[in-house]
């Protein structure tokens, strides 16, 4: 025993941190990678009562590991036992592998793999971010759940449900083919950015945990960098967090109500998440092949850049959100690119890009849509119209911070 | 997503539901589909939190009266033909799964063990993350 004692919050950080190499040096000689999951949340669980008092071992992986390991063979021994009462005989490999006998040393791509597996395109997106919370960010089910406000126990069900779907489903415990490998990134980084997005933008409910998603988030994202240094598009995802997390503390006032970009508070914001941010984008872009994070990231950095609202580049969001609407046929990008378009050329130029977007069958009545024209239409000095379309996007929204300002914006146009 | 699912039932000729009136076998049926129909749903990992409320004879309507005092009528509403009997949250993948939900309990046997098919009202929990302005 090296340390006396150690702080919850740093004895926290390193058993996430050690989660999924564990993970992955049972899976890798086990096989089961559902039983395997529980096995290691019971040693992190002990780990996490015993380490306060008794002190983080010499060698905290190679403890977790062993004690995942005995779990694991007591698991497999008991399954046997079952099914000799059953009378079936199975062989299963691994039920004599002793828990001293497991390797421990750091296989560094345990961690991607692991993700890879947890972000398979076959689970639902829920699932997936439940899974991949517990198995590689190394949550405990009860801190998803109350991430996410539902009961533990509808938690625990989803994630051993996306067990069960990552068991039948056969997928391998290895790096996806080099065909695959493009497309299961995406997957991985599709579900980070949802995990992110979670914690930053909610700011109802228990804010702290929430805000906790986002943290982890990066933590995990920068773990995928730090694999895949020269990824383009996953330095550009951990840009994009990192720039964007960087004014969460001017994004709402005191009273949780949302503060629009131009209106916030710049001092509040994090300059060193501003810096490293803006270095990272600018190493990504300078390689060569730009994705559609990276150019979100870029747009983030315009922003961040700016010392004053009255001084941000909008000629340059606008180029970049030209650059993003030719590469995602996402109508979101289409709204931004229409602010940007009136903040560079009036408000008229605006509206005229947002008047395709009616027959967009996925914009039709969304609220987006009615609140980005409100704005417009208000800096064009319709107020009339403004207002009404403040109101019809304050109905449809299901987002309550959003419903409050929305509405507190059109009953200020009224008086 | 979260979606409240409420379950309407019509008002019987006393003011409750009449399922008092149905054998016992019927209310057996119903009451075991009613719990299978929750461990369902929460072994799918989609329950967030379910309630039957009390029958509306036990319905009681609250004013502010003077100072803020409680002024208690016996209610639910008189006018109203549907009571709400009760509800299901849910946290599901999309709209259509929960109109799938909702779809099965409206299904929920009743008298002779046919379908009662009660209109089930299906509200989304504001619980949508707001994006950046």
């Amino acid at each position: 025993m090296t340390e006396p004692n150690i702080s919850d919050r740093a004895g926290e950080h390193l058993l996430r941190e050690l989660a999924p190499q564990v993970l992955g040096a049972i899976v890798r000689r086990f096989r089961d990678f559902a039983a395997a999951e529980d096995a290691v949340q019971e040693a992190l669980l002990a780990a996490a009562v015993q380490w306060p008092d008794e002190g983080v071992p010499d060698n905290p992986r190679g403890w977790l590991i062993h004690v995942a390991a005995r779990r694991m063979t007591d698991h497999v021994r008991a399954e046997l036992a079952r099914r000799r009462r059953e009378t079936v005989v199975v062989m299963q490999s691994g039920e004599s592998v002793q828990p001293d006998e497991i390797p421990t040393d750091l296989d560094p791509d345990d961690t991607l793999i692991l993700l890879f597996m947890c972000c398979h395109p076959s689970l639902s997106r829920p699932s997936a971010i439940a899974l991949t919370l517990r198995a590689v960010g190394g949550l405990t089910t009860a801190e998803i759940a109350s991430a996410f406000l539902v009961p533990e126990a509808t938690m625990a069900q989803r994630i051993s449900r996306a067990k069960q779907r990552v068991k039948t489903s056969g997928v391998p415990f290895r790096m996806p083919t080099e065909t695959d490998r493009a497309e299961r990134l995406d997957a991985v980084l599709h579900v980070l950015y949802l995990i992110f997005n979670e914690g930053y933008a909610t700011s109802s409910g228990p804010a702290l945990q929430r805000g906790d998603l986002a943290s982890e988030a990066i933590r995990l994202t920068r773990a995928v960098h730090n694999l895949l240094p020269d990824a383009g598009e996953v330095a550009g995802l951990l840009a994009l967090m990192r720039l964007t997390d960087a004014r969460r503390a001017a994004r709402t006032g005191p009273d949780g109500e949302l503060i629009p970009l131009a209106e916030q508070d710049r001092t509040l914001w994090d300059r060193d998440a501003i810096a490293e941010g803006v270095e990272l984008i600018t190493r990504a872009l300078s390689q060569g092949s730009i994705g559609a994070y990276q150019l979100q990231a870029a747009i983030a950095a315009v922003h961040d850049e700016a010392a004053r609202a009255e001084d941000t580049d909008w000629p340059q969001i606008l180029a970049l959100y030209g650059l993003l609407k030719r590469m995602s046929d996402n109508p979101m990008v289409a709204l931004n690119h229409a602010i940007a378009a009136a903040m560079v050329h009036g408000p008229s130029a605006g509206l005229d890009l947002l008047k395709p977007l009616d027959a967009d069958p996925r914009l039709a009545h969304h609220y987006r849509l009615d609140a980005v024209r409100a704005h417009l239409l208000e800096m064009a000095g319709d107020r009339d119209a403004a207002i009404a379309r403040y109101i019809a996007a304050a109905n449809a929204t299901t987002s309550i911070p959003e419903r409050d300002y929305l509405t507190t914006k059109a009953a200020r146009l009224r008086t | 997503m979260k979606y409240m699912l409420m379950m309407n039932a019509k008002r019987g000729n006393t003011g409750d539901w009449d399922i008092s009136t149905w054998p016992l076998d019927d209310i057996k049926a119903h009451i075991g589909f009613m719990k299978r129909f929750s461990k369902e749903l929460s072994d799918n990992g989609e329950l967030v939190a379910a309630e039957g409320l009390a029958l509306p004879s036990q319905a009681r309507v609250v004013r502010a009266g003077k100072h803020g005092a409680p002024e208690v009528t016996d209610g639910p509403f008189p006018e109203a033909k549907e009571f709400l009997a009760g509800y299901w949250i849910v946290d599901c993948e999309s709209p259509e799964r929960a109109y799938e939900i909702a779809a099965r309990a409206s299904a929920a046997p009743g008298k002779g063990g046919i379908p009662l098919n009660m209109p089930i009202e299906v509200r989304e929990v504001m619980s949508a993350p707001p994006v950046d302005l």
